[in-house]
């Protein structure tokens, strides 16, 4: 392998070369590790196919949801992608824009989750309309009142503009491969690079429309990020049911999404730092950071909801009881529990003390939190709905073996997304390492 | 419509399962489980129960309208609020929003007798129902310009539903004729929920089917049966 990408004139490894050649092995590698990984996402993603063809044809008639509780795991999933999908945004903007450089190396790949991300929310949605072949009627007879509506538009425009985020930014890094792989991928991919570095020859006029349109673009997604899942909480709490009915529900889930998307993010980087040998770009100081901002949102979560249950708790009306009853103490309870003590409390112990704030530890605590956040999703939506609007018999909700294949299904879209941009796009930084390494360089004496 | 609560005794002095509901399963087709007016059972102050029968409340400031993605769901300038079947987007949306669980969901391809295959679709009856799409009362408008009284108005054994034109103040239950305002002000009516500014269009006179010689004590009433459920082919059913 390191014999393909050695190039003449460049035997002496520098630190520019080494990054280079780092870059290129995704594009041009693969094991037989890779082709089972992709696999059996495709099988995943097949049996999930199948499943909603099989929904398709007979109704949601197949799924455990009924009149009372009419909104099941599909909308937990969508909310629960469209959360992990603040990652991208939270990396490369609000952190761009506080210049820390410490998140340079680990940016794209953020950036794609968000991406995925979006693209996977919204194939949720669309599994979970009675009649998806109408989606168009959004489009042809849309109701402005409707926070439904909003979320379709904010969730449209989210996904524009951090594709535009996504592309943008990779330019001179596609210009790079488009320069270096042909020979070696097949025709088609390098076509691709060409199209898409859009004639980048790394003049001072285009090096400076990039920083310019960069600059823009970095102050821009963040209000299209934040209105996103601000107006994904409104689904919920412009509704009159009593779990829902909050003010902060906004706050809460842009909390949650920054919360799940650190999560993912840590897990990630761990396994595209081990696959793609990037040991030396994606340090434990990457790692370390992800974990106190894993740590510290993850104790705005506890806050958030230590507000909610204690402002609701004291005042107690018969239905915020009977919803407290069923999410501390019966029906919800072993999920709501692991969801605090195991989706929250651990990560900030695990963050908290030297000896296990390693890669594993920080690994081990975000697979925790990303599966509370999952579990929180899917409690606010089910557990919200089980709360009797009149006066009849609690029902109750299990999702059937459609639902957990399609979901199952949406998972293994996300992470077959995510392996092939791995592998066909730079996922490290290249130019803008570079820049920062020049600038640490000069500054150095 | 304002629902005399004096006078429903659940049709426990019947022997059958709530009329009103029965007569609206019959008029609409319905498929099973959908009880588009649902006779709940409450309890009441002292002990005991009482029957409310609850068809969709019509609200003025429509939770359900508001939040449609499409306005499949729309107030008509009649008042009444209506669905589009035809561009539901079955997202149920509605469904959430509704505080008073009056939507109905079509999960599977519904069950119709022979007869309903005869029927044109129109806003305003709702036969036969669209699998995907969310469905409910509809106040039976089509009926009402045609001269007759909705199917649960005229279903009532006790003449305890009462239906009218608010700007002509007359309501009726088939029998006698009143005045809206005296009749509600006289009887001390409520809506439900009152306190959500839903403004509902269905009225409530406070009672325990006391006129009709109901013992509060004596709870329960019979389950609903859908009757031509056998005649339907291939019929799929489901729990609500």
């Amino acid at each position: 392998m390191e014999a393909l990408i050695e190039e003449p004139g460049t035997a002496d490894t520098t630190w520019e070369s080494r990054l280079e050649a780092k870059a290129l092995i995704p594009g041009t590698s693969t094991g037989v590790a890779f082709k089972l990984w992709v696999g059996g996402l495709l099988l995943v993603l097949l049996v999930g196919i199948v499943a909603y063809v099989n929904q398709y044809n007979n109704g949601l008639y197949v799924t455990g949801m009924r009149d009372r509780i009419s909104w099941g795991i599909y909308i937990a999933a969508f909310v629960f992608f469209a959360g992990i999908s603040m990652a991208g945004t939270l990396m490369s903007a609000i952190l761009r824009i506080t210049r820390a450089t410490w998140r340079t190396p680990i940016t794209r790949v953020a950036e794609a989750i968000t991406v995925m991300g979006l693209i996977t929310a919204g194939v949720f949605v669309i599994v979970d309309m009675g009649q998806p072949l109408r989606l168009y009627q959004m489009y042809l007879n849309g109701n402005w009142q409707s926070p439904l509506m909003w979320d379709m538009m904010a969730i449209t425009v989210y996904l524009t503009s951090s594709v535009v985020y996504l592309l943008v930014p990779m330019i001179p890094d596609l210009a790079f491969f488009r320069d270096r792989l042909p020979g070696r991928v097949p025709h088609v991919q390098s076509w691709m690079y060409g199209t898409l570095s859009f004639g980048w020859i790394e003049n001072p006029p285009q090096r400076r429309a990039l920083a310019k349109a960069v600059a823009i673009l970095t102050v821009l997604i963040i209000p299209v990020a934040v209105s996103v899942h601000t107006v994904l909480s409104f689904v919920f709490s412009t509704t009159v049911r009593v779990s829902w009915n909050s003010t902060s529900f906004g706050f809460f889930f842009v909390a949650g999404a920054i919360f799940s998307g650190v999560a993912v993010l840590i897990i990630v980087f761990a396994i595209v730092r081990r696959r793609y040998h990037l040991e030396e770009y994606i340090t434990e100081r990457q790692f370390t950071y992800l974990g106190y901002l894993l740590a510290a949102m993850s104790m705005i979560m506890i806050y958030t909801n230590a507000t909610e249950f204690i402002t609701k708790g004291f005042k107690a009306s018969d239905d915020d009881l009977f919803a407290f009853r069923e999410l501390f103490a019966t029906k919800f309870a072993p999920l709501f529990w692991f969801y605090f003590f195991g989706g929250l409390v651990l990560p900030v112990l695990i963050v908290a003390f030297k000896r296990t704030r390693t890669i594993t530890g920080l690994v081990v605590a975000s697979s925790f939190a990303v599966v509370a956040m999952f579990i929180e999703r899917y409690f606010i939506v089910v557990a919200g709905m089980s709360v009797p609007l009149m006066p009849y018999e609690p029902s109750s909700y299990m999702p059937t073996a459609t639902e957990w294949a399609i979901v199952a299904g949406g998972f293994a879209l996300f992470m077959l997304f995510l392996t092939l941009f791995t592998r066909l796009f730079p996922i490290v930084a290249i130019w803008e390492m570079k820049e920062e390494h020049e600038t640490r360089v000069e500054v150095a004496p | 419509m304002i629902v005399d609560l004096r006078h429903c005794d659940g049709c426990q002095s019947q022997g059958t399962a709530p009329q009103c509901t029965l007569a609206t399963i019959e008029g609409h087709l319905l498929p099973e489980p959908m009880e588009w007016i649902e006779v709940y059972e409450s309890p009441l102050e002292g002990g005991g129960t009482q029957f409310v029968p609850t068809p969709c409340q019509q609200c003025q400031n429509p939770p359900c309208v508001n939040v449609c993605p499409v306005a499949a769901t729309f107030s008509a300038p009649e008042g009444v609020v209506l669905i589009d079947q035809d561009r539901c987007i079955g997202c149920r949306m509605c469904m959430a929003a509704c505080p008073y669980d009056r939507r109905f969901f079509n999960w599977g391809s519904p069950p119709v007798p022979p007869e309903a295959l005869l029927a044109d679709y129109s806003m305003e009856h709702q036969v036969q129902a669209k699998v995907g799409t969310v469905t409910k009362c509809d106040f039976c408008v089509d009926m009402v310009r045609a001269g007759s009284l909705p199917h649960c108005v005229a279903g009532c054994p006790q003449g305890a539903i009462y239906y009218g034109d608010l700007e002509e103040d007359l309501a009726t239950n088939g029998k006698t004729l009143v005045s809206f305002k005296d009749f509600t002000t006289n009887n001390n009516a409520y809506r439900l929920k009152e306190e959500l500014g839903t403004h509902p269009r269905v009225w409530y006179i406070p009672g325990h089917g006391e006129a009709v010689g109901r013992d509060p004590h004596t709870t329960g009433r019979m389950p609903t049966k859908w009757p031509w459920i056998e005649r339907a082919k291939g019929a799929v059913t489901w729990k609500r």
